[in-house]
Order: C-alpha cells, then sequence, then structure tokens
C-alpha cells in the first residue's frame, strides 16, 4: 500500500479537520452559503466531516434581492434534498427602500445590501464562527488570509495585524463580540473546486452549465436579463450561448459566450480562455485594490 | 489527451507546499512570478494587468516586466515595494501541484518566516550572487532548520549579473556549507539561476554549461515528499465525538502519524483504557487503513470514555503523558514572555493553561550563541519549559510536528504570542526545585572529598578552556602532562570521544547542544568529585553553556580560561589568555590560578 495521498485527497482531508476543529473550538458557528460553485464544495465537506451525523450548524444566506431567480431555486431545493437547515438574511430597509445597483452604483449597494445584510444577520445571531468558501488563489488580497481569520467587533479585517499561523494549530480564542472567519477552502484553486464537484457529483446551479438565455450589453459586460428590474437603455435583448464563472447579483455578474453544457466541458474552456475568475465581477475592477477595500470592511 | 484524462491526472497529481526566503532585494517574488510565467500559468487578464503595473509601478526598468507584481498582494506593500506579510500563491505542472508560501526577508519579521515554514515540505533559500551568503542567508537557514524542513534548495540567484561565473557559486556553495554545518541539515541542493532573464529556472540555462544538477522546476517536481510524513507512531488527537443515535459512537479527527487498521489494539489518552478498533468510518465507505494525513472517524469495540482534546494511539507505541515540557519557542507579539506567565496552549486538538517555569536562554541566530535572558521580545528565538493542569500527550518536534508543535495564545488579547517546538531531551534537572538539586540527592561513600583531597595533596577541579580552536585544546593537553607530572591527579578528556559512546545516541548539531552539555556537566560532576582535576577544550561555548554546566556542576569547582577572543560574557570567565603567548607562560599563569582556587600543594611547584 502506498501511504500517499493524491493532493485533491489532501486538500479534502484537511478541509474536512479545518471544520471539526472550529466547530469544536467556537460556541456558535454558522456557514455563509452564496449558492456558488465553492459553497457546494464547502457544504459537502461539512457533510463528510460530520457523517453518520448531521452538520450541526446552520447555513446563512445573504439575499441581495438581485440574484438570479434560479440560484434562488436552487438554493431551496438543495437546502430540502440534503436536510440542511437555512437561514435568510436581507437588509429589510434597503429591501423596503427598493435599493438596487443602478441607482447606487455597484459598490454602494453590494456594501448596502451585502456587507451590510451580512453583518447584520452575524450580530442578529451572535455567530463567533462564520465558514466561507473563499480561495487564497481567487484574487490577490486573498492570498495573504489566514485560514482562521480574525475579525474585530466591528467585523473589520486588518491585513497589517493579522494572526500568525502556524502548523495546524489554529488560534480560535476571540473576546466578545468578536469573530472569526474560517476558509476551509483556502488552498484549493479552481481547477481543484471543478475537479471536486466532477469527482463528487456535487449538485450545481445551472447557469454554470452554456444555455441560450436572454443578454444585453450593460457596462462593458454581458448581463442577462434575469427579470423586469434591469434598465434595457433601448436595446432588445438578444438569446445567446452563455454561462458564467461566478455567481451573484445578476446585474452585476458577467456572462461568457460559451457552449461548455457538462463540467468537463468547463475545464476544458477554463484551461483554453485563460481569463482569470473574478474577471467577470463588476466589483473587482472597480480600482485596482478594490477587493482589499472591501475585506477590510467585512465583506467576503 | 482528452479532458477526463486531464482532470484524472490533476487529481492525482502530488502536493509539494514550498517556502521561498531570500531578502528583499533577492527578489524572491521575481522567481515565483517567472515560474508562473514560464510555465504558462498566469491568466491573459493578469497578464495584462501586469504590464500595466510594471510601467506604473514596477522596480524592473523599463520595458521589463516586473514580475513580482504578481504577487505582492496588499495595496500597502505595492507601494513600498515589499512583501510584508506570508502570501500563498498556487500553481500546478502536469505532474505536481505546488503551494508556495511567499515570506518576507525582512528582519523584524521573522514570525512570518517561521508561519510560512510551519507548513511547507521544501525551502528554497534565495542567494543574491553579487552578495554571497550574508547575515540574513543564516537567520533564514537557522529557522528552516529550527522548524525542521526535510527539504532545502538553495538558489544562487542574478548569476547574470557575475557573468554565469562558476567561481562565484563554488566560493558561495562553500561558504553556505560553512555556516550550516552546525545546524544539521538535510541535503542541500545548490542551484545557479538568473530569475530575471530565465535561466535554470525552468529550461537549462545555456549560459552555465559548468552546472549539470538541472534546472529548478524539474527539482521541484521530483523531491519526495512522501518521506516526511511520519508512519511510525499512530496518533490520532480526537477533535470531536459523534453519538448521532444510541447505536454509534465516533470519535472523528485527522491522523497525525502513523497508520491505523480495524482489530489493532489501541489506548486511550489520558485514561489509558484499551480497547480495539471496530471500523474507520468515512462518509465515503469504510476504511481497511487509514494514515496521516486522513481525516476520519474512529469506532471502538468496547465503551470507554473520551473526549475532544484527548488521544488514541496504539497501545504498545505511546507519547510522552506530561503537564511538563521543554521547548523552543518562537516569539510572536509585542508584548515579550517571561517566567511565571500564563497562556492558553492550544497542541494538537487540546487547549489548556500553561505557566512559563522557565526561559532557559535567548538564541541569537545570527551567532547561534545562547545567553540566559529575562524575556524574549518579539521576533526573538529561545526556549522555555511550561507546565499544564491538563496532561499534555506529544512527541518531540523532531519525530513528529503534528504532535511535537504547539503555539500559545495570550489569554487577554487573544493574539497568537508563540510558536512551540517540544524539544527531544527533557530536563532531567530542575533547577527551580531545591530538592531536585544533586547534593540533596547525591548518595555519598564512606570517603569524603575532604579525605580525598588529602590523600591527593588538592581538591577536584575543573578546568575548562575555551576560545581558540587550535590552541585551546593544546593548552589543555599540556597542562594535564605537566600537573601529571607533578604527581597531581590530573585528566584531560577530548569530547569528540564521546561521539560514539557516551553520547552515541545524539547527533553533535546545534540542537543537539543541550543534551550534550548536560551530559559533560554531569560527567565533570562525577570526576571532580572522585578528586580529579578534570581538564577539557569547548572553543565554542556560550554564555548559556558556561551557565548549565556551573549549575550542573555545583558545589563543585568549575575553572574557565578563554584562550583569544571569545563572544562569551566576561563574567564566566575566570583567567583570559593570549593566543599568541608562550606556551610555558601560559601554562605558568594558569597553575597560578590553579593555585589560587585548588590549593595546589606548595612543594610541588
Amino acid at each position: 500500500m502506498k501511504y500517499q495521498l493524491s493532493q485533491l485527497k489532501q486538500l479534502e482531508a484537511e478541509g474536512i479537520r479545518i471544520i471539526r476543529d472550529a466547530y469544536s473550538q467556537f460556541e456558535r458557528p454558522v456557514m455563509l452559503y452564496s449558492i456558488g460553485k465553492d459553497s457546494g464544495v464547502m457544504v459537502r465537506l461539512a457533510q463528510k466531516a460530520f457523517y453518520p451525523g448531521k452538520v450541526p450548524f446552520p447555513l446563512l444566506h445573504i439575499n441581495s434581492t438581485f440574484k438570479f431567480k434560479e440560484m434562488i431555486q436552487f438554493r431551496d431545493q438543495f437546502c430540502k434534498d440534503e436536510g440542511l437547515d437555512l437561514l435568510v438574511g436581507f437588509n429589510e430597509e434597503g429591501r423596503a427602500a427598493g435599493a438596487n445597483p443602478f441607482d447606487l452604483g455597484s459598490r454602494k449597494y453590494t456594501d448596502l445590501m451585502k456587507t451590510q445584510a451580512l453583518l447584520a444577520a452575524l450580530d442578529h445571531y451572535k455567530f463567533d464562527c462564520a465558514f466561507g468558501g473563499a480561495r487564497r488563489d481567487e484574487e490577490k488580497s486573498r492570498a495573504k488570509e489566514r485560514i482562521f481569520s480574525f475579525r474585530d467587533q466591528h467585523h473589520q479585517w486588518d491585513p497589517k495585524n493579522q494572526r500568525p499561523e502556524l502548523w495546524a494549530n489554529y488560534n480560535a480564542r476571540v473576546n466578545p463580540g468578536e469573530s472569526v472567519r474560517v476558509f476551509p477552502l483556502s488552498n484549493w484553486t479552481e481547477l481543484d473546486v471543478w475537479q471536486y464537484i466532477r469527482l463528487e457529483s456535487i449538485p450545481i446551479v445551472p447557469l454554470y452549465f452554456a444555455k441560450k438565455r436572454p443578454v444585453i450589453e450593460h457596462n462593458g459586460m454581458t448581463i442577462m436579463v434575469d427579470d423586469e428590474r434591469l434598465p434595457l437603455d433601448g436595446q432588445t435583448p438578444r438569446e445567446e450561448m452563455i454561462r458564467f464563472r461566478t455567481l451573484g447579483c445578476y446585474p452585476l455578474t458577467g456572462a461568457i459566450a460559451s457552449e461548455a453544457n457538462t463540467v468537463e466541458k468547463i475545464v476544458e474552456e477554463m484551461m483554453t480562455t485563460r481569463l482569470s475568475e473574478r474577471s467577470t465581477r463588476a466589483i473587482d475592477r472597480d480600482s485596482d485594490a478594490s477587493m482589499e477595500q472591501k475585506k477590510r470592511e467585512g465583506y467576503f | 489527451m482528452d479532458i477526463d484524462q486531464f482532470l484524472d491526472q490533476h487529481e492525482n497529481k502530488s502536493l509539494l507546499r514550498l517556502l521561498t526566503c531570500g531578502s528583499v532585494d533577492d527578489v524572491k517574488s521575481t522567481l515565483i512570478g517567472r515560474l508562473l510565467y514560464d510555465s504558462k500559468l498566469i491568466f491573459d487578464d493578469q497578464l495584462s494587468t501586469l504590464h500595466a503595473d510594471s510601467e506604473k509601478v514596477g522596480n524592473a526598468g523599463k520595458g521589463e516586466i516586473d514580475y513580482a507584481l504578481l504577487l505582492d498582494g496588499l495595496k500597502a506593500e505595492r507601494e513600498q515595494g515589499i512583501t510584508i506579510d506570508v502570501a500563498y500563491r498556487y500553481f500546478a505542472t502536469p505532474k505536481r501541484k505546488f503551494i508556495i508560501a511567499d515570506t518576507p526577508g525582512h528582519e523584524q519579521y521573522t514570525r512570518n518566516m517561521a508561519t510560512g515554514a510551519s507548513t511547507a515540505d521544501l525551502a528554497l533559500i534565495l542567494i543574491d550572487a553579487r552578495l554571497g551568503v550574508i547575515t540574513q542567508t543564516k537567520r533564514h537557514t537557522f529557522l528552516v532548520s529550527l522548524l525542521g524542513l526535510k527539504h532545502i534548495v538553495v538558489v544562487i540567484n542574478k548569476m547574470d549579473l557575475k557573468d554565469y561565473d562558476q567561481k562565484v557559486f563554488n566560493s558561495i556553495k562553500a561558504d553556505f556549507e560553512a555556516f550550516s554545518a552546525e545546524l544539521d541539515m538535510p541535503e542541500v541542493t545548490f542551484i545557479p539561476i538568473s530569475a530575471l532573464k530565465g535561466d535554470n529556472v525552468v529550461e537549462p540555462s545555456s549560459n552555465m554549461d559548468w552546472y549539470t544538477g538541472g534546472p529548478l522546476l524539474p527539482i521541484l517536481e521530483e523531491v519526495d515528499v512522501a518521506g516526511g510524513i511520519n508512519l511510525d507512531d499512530f496518533r490520532f488527537p480526537v477533535q470531536l465525538v459523534s453519538r448521532p443515535d444510541l447505536n454509534f459512537r465516533g470519535f472523528a479527527g485527522t491522523v497525525a502519524s502513523g497508520t491505523v487498521r480495524p482489530g489493532d489494539r489501541i489506548k486511550a489518552l489520558p485514561s489509558l483504557k484499551e480497547s480495539t478498533i471496530k471500523r474507520i468510518v468515512t462518509a465515503d465507505g469504510d476504511l481497511d487503513e487509514a494514515f496521516a494525513p486522513q481525516s476520519i472517524m474512529l469506532e471502538l469495540n468496547d465503551e470507554i470514555d473520551i473526549s475532544s482534546g484527548e488521544m488514541i494511539v496504539h497501545a504498545e507505541n505511546m507519547p510522552h503523558i506530561s503537564t511538563h515540557l521543554e521547548a523552543s519557542i518562537v516569539w510572536m507579539t509585542e508584548k515579550p514572555i517571561k517566567e511565571g506567565q500564563t497562556y492558553v496552549i492550544r497542541h494538537t486538538s487540546r487547549s489548556t493553561k500553561a505557566k512559563i517555569t522557565e526561559l532557559k536562554y535567548q538564541v541569537d541566530i545570527n551567532t547561534l550563541q545562547r545567553h540566559p535572558a529575562e524575556e524574549l521580545q518579539l521576533n526573538e528565538i529561545g526556549c522555555i519549559t511550561l507546565t499544564t493542569p491538563l496532561p499534555l500527550f506529544f512527541d518531540s518536534y523532531t519525530e513528529n510536528r503534528e504532535t511535537g508543535s504547539f503555539i500559545l495564545i495570550d489569554p487577554i488579547t487573544t493574539v497568537t504570542a508563540g510558536a512551540g517546538m517540544i524539544k527531544r531531551h527533557l530536563s532531567i534537572d530542575q533547577p527551580d526545585a531545591e530538592t531536585n538539586l544533586p547534593e540533596f540527592q547525591w548518595e555519598p561513600g564512606r570517603v569524603s572529598p575532604g579525605n580525598r583531597a588529602q590523600r591527593n595533596r588538592h581538591k577536584g577541579k575543573w578546568v575548562l578552556f575555551i576560545g581558540d580552536a587550535e590552541h585551546a585544546p593544546q593548552l589543555a593537553k599540556d597542562l594535564e602532562y605537566k600537573l601529571f607530572n607533578k604527581h597531581l591527579q590530573s585528566y584531560y578528556l577530548g569530547l569528540s570521544n564521546l561521539t560514539e559512546g557516551l553520547e552515541a545516541d545524539i547527533g553533535d548539531s546545534f540542537w543537539d547542544r543541550e543534551e550534550h552539555i548536560r551530559r559533560i556537566g554531569e560527567l565533570g560532576r562525577i570526576l571532580t568529585d572522585a578528586g580529579l582535576i578534570f581538564i577539557n577544550s569547548l572553543e565554542r561555548a556560550d554564555d548559556y553553556d558556561l551557565t548549565r554546566l556551573k549549575a550542573l556542576h555545583a558545589p563543585n569547582e568549575l575553572l574557565v580560561i578563554a584562550i583569544g577572543e571569545s563572544t562569551v560574557d566576561a563574567k564566566h570567565i575566570d583567567l583570559q589568555l593570549d593566543a599568541d603567548g608562550e606556551t610555558e607562560e601560559l601554562i605558568k599563569t594558569i597553575e597560578a590560578e590553579l593555585d589560587r582556587h585548588t590549593g595546589l600543594p606548595e612543594y610541588n611547584i
């Protein structure tokens, strides 16, 4: 017998270990569930971590009110099928006021409807640990993120004052009001995530797969017309074979032209088109270091 | 190759975690950027950003791509032109996946380098060919050795600026080998490269035909990392106890080391209760065997009470179980560590309190000299003993990185304050416990030291020469001879003689020094008790060695004679002599000093 785990099995073992470690050290953990492919992998690791028991903490989804319809349908079905406890957080004030990215701009809108809504939910439930599906390879400022990432009472991340993290000895100590974001997928790459989805047959939102969908051009990106709230600016939506590399708020998430309708074809496309993952996200392009700014404020 | 084969291949790759260390000017980020670039792993949008950024803030010169910009994540760092924290990078070749911990070379960031090294299998140490081995190189190498990395690759960069000269390479290699000899390093690979020009990074360099060792990337792809995993000692720290229903009780955890099979006889710690493994449960089905680092759940054949933070091991292979331990410590926070302070210790899956019982010494990592210290500041390294209210189940860090490591957490601020590596040899003497001092326990015969002194016409005495490596041993032998001819009980012992005998079980590196000194100290105590004038030369003794030897040798006396220049504190030295002096004169001076201390009989001189 060869006593060596493949890299993917090592990542899986590490992820399970991290989830169990955080669960054993914190009082009130929650798993942030974005409905995306990374969340899907993270939930699978949590299921494996507690098998044959059930996942002993809830999932929390922050609904910014502009998510793709298919995402919400998928979320509800997935949580029902898998027997997962789901919490949904909104910015109620923003929702009542009809906050939208068209009037507020992507940054203000994201801050209000995602970041603020998330922080309010974390405060409301007094969670001291929130699992997130972020990966270090996604974006430059994330490369320095810890696996157990400390947040102060205002949920802020201080990149200059991070706790050193050695071996697998994670520091879960916090004072009241402070919390830790835990990232079990820190060491995974986009390719690893896809490979794992394929290996484990993890269900993902159909929007990841290419299909004819109605789109218009908006701020230099191809935006899918998911409902009537999207201003068409005089354009007539046209049907195109598209898919999404990441999923978020539909008016802020650019589609790519694609024929890839299976996981294998997606990977093939990824290897040949060679555009980095977050390049379809409007928020990263606002300014050079915008993701770092968002993270300092509490966004994932 | 079709996409299915590609994916299967990617899934089954091995994983290498590596650490890069070098000073800021060594542009190690440039090297990693070059690896990504040459192995075509930079995405198109990153590439166009890179070109734009290189023009705007790059340091590589007009028209050149600054590869470092790919890696320097945070805005402030980009503006300062340095990487100030640990950044993790990922890339894969068809053979292997790599995780790179990129750490700063700047002096005040020892803690970051220790952090990066703690999870790495291999260290890349970068040396600037124009500067050679500098203080920072030594510091990095020390940390790599302290953190126990099994594979070391020394990359000598900027060879293009030294005309790709083999002599430059050879001389740096020799310097490196000379200073690292004491550090018990694993085999070291040396590669001459130019990260900027791409020589020997991915492709062999045509500019250095004299180098036959192969470029960096293929070497990284072929290093055998599996050898670093301890498969002998089964250690299973329990993270969680799972009771989904009344019929099942599973102990969840990650195999820290070793292997386990159903039927294996196990012991639970600290209860010492025994049982056998019933099943190894995973969500993908039961396993016939599990090994490190798999995350599994164990079901036992007997109802034994085991909680989170306890440990399951093979019944016949136990770790240390103790509330005391001794460890090297890297201090990582502004508030210094001192004796008497209490922290939270996180060790495997267990958290408890830890009180610092002794701060034994601080290591000057530039010189490898150790000094007694009142406290350790941020980025300082030393040795402590601590005690815990709950027992810990541990091995030495050298034998087991998982069960030999811990962190200390400040209970007030909750920051990670220190990183500890448990020592192989636990101190037997406890200087703080009075009843443990040797003289309280020493069982005397019927002959007293006074009787012996009367018979020998002198007291037992230990004379230790330190300093000049050439003259000190010579003078020690001369002194033995001279005293012997005066019918005195002198005995010279060359300490290298111990290597094959009394010290056959320990090495001769810096890391074994503590135990080396302990044994010499105990030996000296016995021989002077027997009435001898015991004479040695310990040329590289530092402050800590002398403090320890004096303590171990008490209540007998130790006379320290420094020959030529030495770095130890003057308070430890009884007699300072010039290395260039006439031997006859030097011996006479030593005799006079001995006479003063020991009362050498008058008529013999």
